[in-house]
């Protein structure tokens, strides 16, 4: 079947398998490989992206249940490297990620964790983060760089 | 002032955050283009005899470009035999009788084992293929469990006539319980986990002109093309091993396993390039698992708090194959003593074959089950003679003033203040009012218990020191600088930490300085990254280095500025060369490298100098217990973990951070369990239960630096302290918040029902 998705702002459309989920949408057909597979069974979170602003795991999601709907993923959340989104750089800062590969999902997840609830607390922010995994850094620093960010998006 | 100590944030990040690591699946290079997928078939069924396999179907199936099975193996050398029958105890699969295949042929072992492969183009006809290779396997008992291999009513090598693939023999010495007036004895289960890297296995390869690529997911390259060499029968020059981003490793990535070797095989087997990525399915039940020993424990001491005689028997199931399993308790024999000064220590262990997923290291391989075993038998010989249990630690710990100190198991500790980490953390955590507020709870009834958990540690890092590490360091003429290093990165942040060195020894600046690894064709020789081995060594190499590249800069620039060697000095500050009060005339590291000629500024190190380390500290776990339900929740943890002389404290956090919730998450929720038949019943992560933001609080981590006297950056290793120390001192803690109800031991996972069993046997009992 013809899909035609934005992702990050550019429409991506190709004839794909009817079984065809959207994260390998993104990553084969869009060549996207920032958003991650870690699981099978929509545990870890890896594959977390922006469906229409909210999150979704999109190993768990149909490239065709995305079909004329947008889509945000980590690498179309800032201008790049030199021009990093405030949860982008409160990671950093805060040293919330080690090996990466959770990284793209956990950030995908603040941003959405933010938009509903600019001013969370930390008991907030941790149990909105339950369905990312990660294995690395033992979610501390994760915790304080979400916390980190929404402190600065607030209106002083 | 040095850069060295601050807090630096990490170089690697902005790519890492912005468009993602290059994992093995993401890899879109040019020689991978046409590359075609590997879909495993694997064996439904733990212990079985094949009596045929079908494959004409799948052969036959939409897509498949080839299904492969042991018999098309022809083409390999007679596996290398690593020449150890059993009592070595070293690290590297066993041989002889006990060896294990690649595709297996005639028999399986263990639910997960690869039979055979099917190749496709499209990822997903690779599944649906795969369902239609036809197996007839003859089932057999399966031996689940190390109390399965020792009743031997089934055996997984029958030539062997045994289970039990290594043993030193029992201990040789009791007489020394006698003099004690109180012993204890207990039976410790330290559960078998899973390593769960977010990222899983992945192999790409591919055999062109003479030569095999592999991009592998592994934490050493070189040690992977060395085992590539020796299973393909090829020259290790003709094989390229790359490790690009590795998504997590935790000791289940050293080296290169068994799967991936089946795919290279197959790579150059059909001339087709291939690319694999396990499903987190087939992760959990062919991924090495880690820990599962069996402990039976003995201490004895005086009423007065005295520790006089410590045993350690371990039963190591090291499931199908023995591949680092029969290392591991060598290990834990080795630490067993822990951070005490106790006058007879005695240990003795097995290894056995079981019909599960064969062990391997897991973050502290075999070192957090040493700590986990004494740390809960300190516990038990406290509440035995009814003395608080930090107390009971102050009382054994190695004194300051005992080092370099050798334990009865033959380690040497080289420097520490065991004390001094356990009245730090005892202060900090405000222990005295912990215990009263415990008190109160008691006194009240209180639904909710309080737990106040207690470990000491001493663990060894670089075990494998003479294995060295290499580094290159070249300054280039544009005033850059490259590092080649065989000490590969995957999460730890070696690229921040290296140009730290780099900047610190030569004044160039941090974002000047690239830092290479994981590539064989660049870094020939190496040993990568595991065993907290990688700054004390690989880190020592690149300080030494650029030592090296200051003294041939030193006479190049003397003779720019026609002065003697003696009278240059390099203005780390400015990073420049001036001659000694004369910063006027100066000359650049660019003007230098490019003045030099010939080799220019390069130097070469391979640092073997170096011996284990031993770093040491305390955690302390504080859990409320819902005696009700049997419900623990941790809600502080606080610890000081002492690695010597801190790099960066940003990374050395990190670092502690993760290990700790991997050790929380052993004693509270992992556990990797099977069946009667040998079936994993935790084969997804809805079964298996990693620990996940809501379940752990924020930790509170207080600083010691005791230097080491062997390595110039005075550097520990710190990658394993977490898992070390808070295993046990949560499981401490959940049983202290109990203990008031005459319970003693529970096995972890410390989860709700067996945390609710226990409490309720104590009230009937009483």
């Amino acid at each position: 079947m013809k899909v035609t998705v934005t992702v990050n702002g550019s429409e991506v459309a190709a004839e794909v398998a009817d079984r065809t989920l959207l994260v390998h949408f993104l990553r084969d057909v869009a060549g996207l490989t920032a958003t991650n597979v870690g699981c099978d069974t929509s545990s870890c979170g890896a594959c977390t992206v922006l469906l229409d602003g909210r999150s979704v795991k999109s190993c768990t999601v149909l490239a065709a249940q995305a079909d004329g709907r947008a889509v945000t993923t980590v690498e179309g959340l800032s201008g790049g490297a030199d021009e990093l989104h405030p949860v982008q750089r409160a990671f950093r800062a805060e040293h919330g990620l080690q090996c990466g590969f959770c990284t793209p999902g956990m950030v995908m997840a603040s941003v959405s964790l933010l938009a509903e609830n600019p001013s969370p607390t930390e008991d907030e922010v941790r149990s909105a983060l339950e369905g990312n995994l990660c294995r690395c850094t033992g979610y501390h620093n994760i915790v304080r760089a979400v916390l980190a960010a929404a402190s600065e998006r607030r209106p002083r | 002032m040095s850069i060295l100590g601050t807090r630096v944030v990490r170089t690697e990040d902005p790519r890492l955050l912005t468009a993602g690591g290059t994992y093995v699946d993401d890899l879109r290079v040019p020689e991978l283009a046409q590359a075609a997928r590997v879909t495993f078939v694997r064996s439904p069924i733990a212990h079985a005899e094949i009596a045929g396999m079908d494959v004409t179907a799948a052969r036959q199936a939409p897509g498949v470009v080839a299904v492969l099975t042991a018999a098309d193996m022809d083409d390999l050398p007679p596996p290398p035999d690593s020449g150890l029958t059993g009592t070595e105890g070293l690290p590297l699969p066993l041989g002889g009788q006990w060896s294990e295949p690649l595709l297996a042929a005639d028999r399986v072992r263990f639910v997960g084992e690869p039979v055979a492969i099917v190749i496709t183009d499209d990822r997903y006809a690779g599944e649906d293929a795969a369902e239609l290779v036809s197996v007839d396997y003859n089932q057999l008992p399966a031996v689940v469990g190390v109390d399965g291999a020792l009743a031997a009513e089934s055996l997984l090598f029958p030539p062997a006539g045994s289970n039990v693939a290594v043993s030193t023999g029992a201990p040789a010495d009791s007489a020394a319980f006698d003099g004690c007036e109180v012993v204890v004895e207990e039976t410790i289960v330290n559960q078998r986990l899973a390593p769960v890297p977010l990222e899983g296995r992945a192999t790409a390869a591919r055999w062109a002109d003479g030569k095999l690529t592999v991009w592998v997911s592994t934490q050493n390259a070189q040690i992977a093309r060395f085992i590539l060499a020796g299973a393909m029968g090829l020259d290790p020059a003709s094989i390229r091993v790359v490790a690009p981003d590795v998504g997590g490793g935790f000791g289940a990535k050293v080296g290169i396993d068994r799967d991936a070797l089946i795919v290279a095989w197959a790579a150059k087997h059909t001339g087709r390039a291939l690319r694999w990525a396990e499903t987190r399915s087939e992760n959990m039940l062919a991924m090495t698992h880690g820990r599962a020993q069996r402990h039976g424990v003995k201490i004895g001491g005086t009423r007065d708090g005295r520790i006089l005689a410590y045993r350690l028997e371990i039963v190591q199931d090291t499931g199908a194959y023995s591949r680092m399993g029969g290392f591991l308790p060598f290990l834990t024999s080795l630490m067993a003593a822990g951070p005490y000064d106790i006058g007879h220590v005695e240990t003795a262990y097995q290894v056995v074959v079981t019909n599960a997923t064969p062990i391997s290291a897991y973050r502290g391989a075999g070192r957090p089950e040493a700590t986990a075993a004494i740390e809960r038998a300190v516990d038990l010989f406290a509440a035995e003679i009814g003395m608080d249990p930090a107390q009971v630690r102050r009382i054994n710990l190695v004194p300051a003033d005992k080092f370099p100190f050798t334990s009865p198991c033959g380690a040497t500790y080289d420097t520490g203040d065991y004390v001094g980490a356990l009245d730090k953390v005892l202060a900090g955590g405000g222990y005295a009012e912990l215990r009263a507020e415990q008190a109160r709870r008691r006194e009240r009834g209180d639904v909710l218990q309080l737990g106040i958990g207690v470990a000491s540690y001493v663990e060894i890092t670089a075990a494998d020191a003479d294995g060295g590490e290499t580094a290159r360091l070249v300054v280039h003429d544009d005033g850059t600088a490259t590092v080649y290093t065989g000490s590969s990165a995957h999460g730890q942040g070696h690229h921040t930490a290296w140009a730290m060195l780099v900047e610190a020894e030569l004044g160039i600046e941090m974002a000047k300085v690239t830092v290479i690894h994981g590539d064989t064709d660049l870094i020939p020789a190496g040993v990568g990254t595991y065993a907290s081995r990688s700054l004390q060594l690989g880190g020592v190499a690149v300080q030494k280095a650029a030592v090296e590249v200051k003294d041939q800069a030193r006479r190049v620039a003397a003779e720019m500025l026609e002065a003697s060697d003696a009278d240059l000095e390099l203005d780390v500050d400015r990073g420049v060369w001036q001659v000694r009060g004369d910063p006027a005339a100066s000359r650049t590291w660019a003007q230098v490298a490019a003045h030099a000629g010939g080799a220019g500024l390069a130097a070469d190190v391979n640092y073997t100098d170096g011996k284990p380390t031993f770093p040491f500290g305390t955690h302390l776990a504080v859990t409320e217990v819902d005696t009700e339900t049997g419900k623990a929740r941790l809600i502080r943890h606080v610890t000081v973990d002492d690695a010597g002389t801190v790099l960066n404290p940003v990374l050395a956090e990190g670092q502690r951070h993760g290990g700790i919730a991997q050790g929380v998450a052993q004693a509270l929720l992992e556990e990797v369990v099977y069946d009667t038949d040998g079936n994993p019943i935790t084969g997804t992560l809805v079964d298996y239960a990693i620990i996940t933001a809501a379940e752990l609080p924020s930790f509170e981590l207080l600083t010691s630096e005791t230097p080491a006297t062997i390595n110039p950056l005075g550097a520990k290793g710190i990658g394993e302290a977490g898992t070390i120390g808070a295993t046990p001192a949560t499981q401490n803690s959940v049983i202290d918040a109990v203990s008031h109800l005459g319970i003693r031991h529970i096995d972890m996972p410390l989860t709700p029902a067996r945390v609710w069993a226990a409490i309720s046997e104590a009230r009937e009992s009483r």
